[in-house]
């Protein structure tokens, strides 16, 4: 399984030399193919007709005010969602033209190749080490050899390595909050994922966390998807290369994030961005 | 009273009146708090006054490891009862603590919403069947089917074992429900969306980060089959042996006491009040294991 997410990402490599510019209307090989999507919980609608085309090995920001269905959007992508009874949806997610909520579709596997970060670090109950071998064993991977090769190189990926090598027997919990989520970053790299969903991933840190989150994510771009949601409209400015504006429920615009933050087509893009509301 | 009017502004005496109205609920708080703890002072000190003397004059460690009760001849030694106790107490774990924790995880991680609506209140029911019901429903069913199927008098350590394991399951039951679910939906979350499936977080997740509670759930189940006696009696064939297999019949250090209380004089109701702090002893050593266990554990998790 994991050897055939290394051929992904050979494959990939060669589809990032000819990426599409446009949202939903480029003939490139979309990554990640969202049409007429809805979705909503219960009696509440939260995404409305959202189409959307994520290239590979290029960064999406997703920005827009609170309530607006940017989580929502996110976990809609690793099936997430789906984990809520009363989750209900139309339209359709393909990723690599395979429809993810195909009914014969194996849901581990897609949250393997989709990885996410969450908004808060959440270190599973283990220590440092078990954390980020959970996936991987899970997915298989039982030689003691390839599993700390992959610590390592997840870890170092993540900026980690130094600081927790003599510690990796240790409880994650230990862990500072912005070590905690290095460690989430270097958890979900050791699953050697092909799309990474970051849901506001810097909101609870300080800055010098956070610099060193968008340092590991501004290496990690050239091999990897990268959905980002933020608030955080400099975040998105500086650490994407599209982006897209989300208001209530639905997708505003989106495009180069250059163009976005320049020159957007809608009034109410350049509200958002310039602080008029939100 | 012109305090409670819901005025703005309150005058100096209304506020030195809600001053002391605090000082008054809380002594009177303290006075409630300081009875309940004394009630257990008292009975744990009758119980030692009127035990301890016998035990001391017969021996502790015969009276512990004799296995001679005649009473009537002055023979006191309570070690069948002992293992009986404890052979029950073991098996019933075995068979609630199974149960109540699988039903726990069903319950909290694989159930729709109406179906824990139905199932979690029949089995907090369960807590409010008497004891002596679920004793005679062990006889009249149970202890035949025994009897018939795997051979033996039918009273056994099996048949307690079964009866108190299904007695326990509400305390079990909810206690793990609680633990489970004060596990944070995130780890879930976070767990499903490295590639795990339903039963492997719980397995691998949720399980371990609640185990402190588990272990406790455990413990207050334990608790209640040690302590329980009229269904024991009715089914256990209270034979004064150490029981060699769980198909023998047995009796238990409760049983011992409800059995004989209402003849005994003299030595006799002494050692019966003996047998009471041995029971009580049990339970201690049993509470403080389990306990040290329990925080032990949620310290590693909290890794302080």
């Amino acid at each position: 399984m994991m050897s055939a997410n290394n051929e992904m990402h050979k494959v990939d490599h060669i589809r990032c030399s000819h990426v599409g510019e446009h949202c939903a209307t480029s003939p490139g090989p979309a990554k990640i193919v969202v049409r007429d999507f809805h979705a909503g919980f219960g009696e509440t609608q939260v995404l409305r007709n959202v189409s959307l085309d994520i290239y590979p090995c290029q960064r999406l920001a997703i920005i827009g005010p609170a309530g607006g269905g940017k989580t929502t959007f996110l976990r809609s992508l690793n099936r997430l969602n789906s984990l809520e009874h009363d989750f209900r949806h139309s339209g359709s997610i393909l990723l690599d033209g395979q429809d993810i909520f195909a009914s014969n579709v194996d849901v581990a596997r897609i949250r393997r190749r989709v990885g996410m970060l969450y908004a808060v670090p959440i270190p599973l109950p283990l220590s440092i080490y078990e954390n980020l071998t959970y996936g991987p064993r899970l997915a298989g991977i039982r030689d003691r050899h390839r599993l700390d090769e992959l610590v390592e190189t997840s870890l170092k990926s993540a900026i980690l390595w130094d600081e927790v090598k003599d510690r990796l027997r240790e409880p994650a919990h230990n862990l500072s909050g912005g070590q905690q989520q290095r460690m989430c970053l270097a958890r979900v790299l050791a699953l050697e994922p092909e799309v990474l969903l970051l849901d506001e991933p810097c909101s609870g840190l300080d800055p010098i966390s956070t610099a060193k989150i968008e340092d590991a994510l501004d290496e990690l771009k050239s091999r990897y998807t990268v959905v980002l949601v933020t608030n955080n409209t400099k975040q998105a400015a500086r650490a994407s290369e599209r982006t897209a504006f989300f208001l209530m429920g639905e997708m505003i615009e989106c495009g180069p994030t250059a163009v976005i933050f320049t020159n957007p087509r809608h009034g109410r893009t350049s509200d958002y961005i310039t602080g008029h509301f939100g | 009273m012109r305090a409670s009017q819901g005025m703005p502004k309150r005058s100096p005496l209304g506020a030195w009146l809600d001053r002391k109205q605090d000082l008054f609920i809380s002594s009177i708080l303290l006075v409630v708090a300081l009875s309940a703890i004394s009630g257990l002072v008292v009975i744990t000190a009758f119980i030692f006054k009127e035990g301890l003397p016998i035990m001391l004059q017969v021996g502790v460690g015969k009276f512990v490891s004799s296995s001679d009760w005649y009473p009537a001849e002055g023979h006191f030694g309570i070690f069948p009862m002992i293992m009986g106790s404890l052979a029950v107490t073991a098996g019933a774990l075995v068979i609630g603590g199974v149960l109540g924790l699988g039903c726990a995880v069903v319950l909290t991680q694989f159930c729709p919403r109406w179906a824990v609506s139905i199932l979690k209140p029949s089995i907090e029911l369960l807590a409010g069947i008497p004891s002596v019901v679920y004793g005679f429903i062990g006889v009249v069913i149970l202890v035949p089917m025994i009897r018939v199927h795997l051979g033996g008098p039918g009273l056994s350590v099996l048949a307690s074992s079964i009866v108190l394991g299904i007695m326990m399951l509400p305390t079990v039951t909810s206690i793990s429900v609680d633990a489970l679910q004060a596990v944070p939906k995130a780890y879930r979350d976070g767990s499903i969306a490295l590639g795990a499936t339903h039963w492997q977080t719980t397995r691998m997740v949720i399980l371990k980060a609640s185990r402190s509670g588990l272990v406790a759930a455990m413990i207050l189940g334990m608790g209640r089959a040690v302590g329980e006696t009229m269904a024991v009696i009715m089914v256990a064939g209270n034979t004064l042996d150490v029981p060699d297999s769980i198909l023998a019949p047995v009796r238990t250090l409760t049983s011992n006491i409800a059995l004989e209380m209402g003849y005994a004089a003299g030595d006799h109701r002494k050692a019966l009040f003996a047998t009471g702090v041995v029971l009580f002893v049990i339970i201690m050593i049993l509470n403080t294991i389990a306990l040290t266990v329990s925080r032990r554990r949620s310290r590693r998790k909290s890794g302080a």
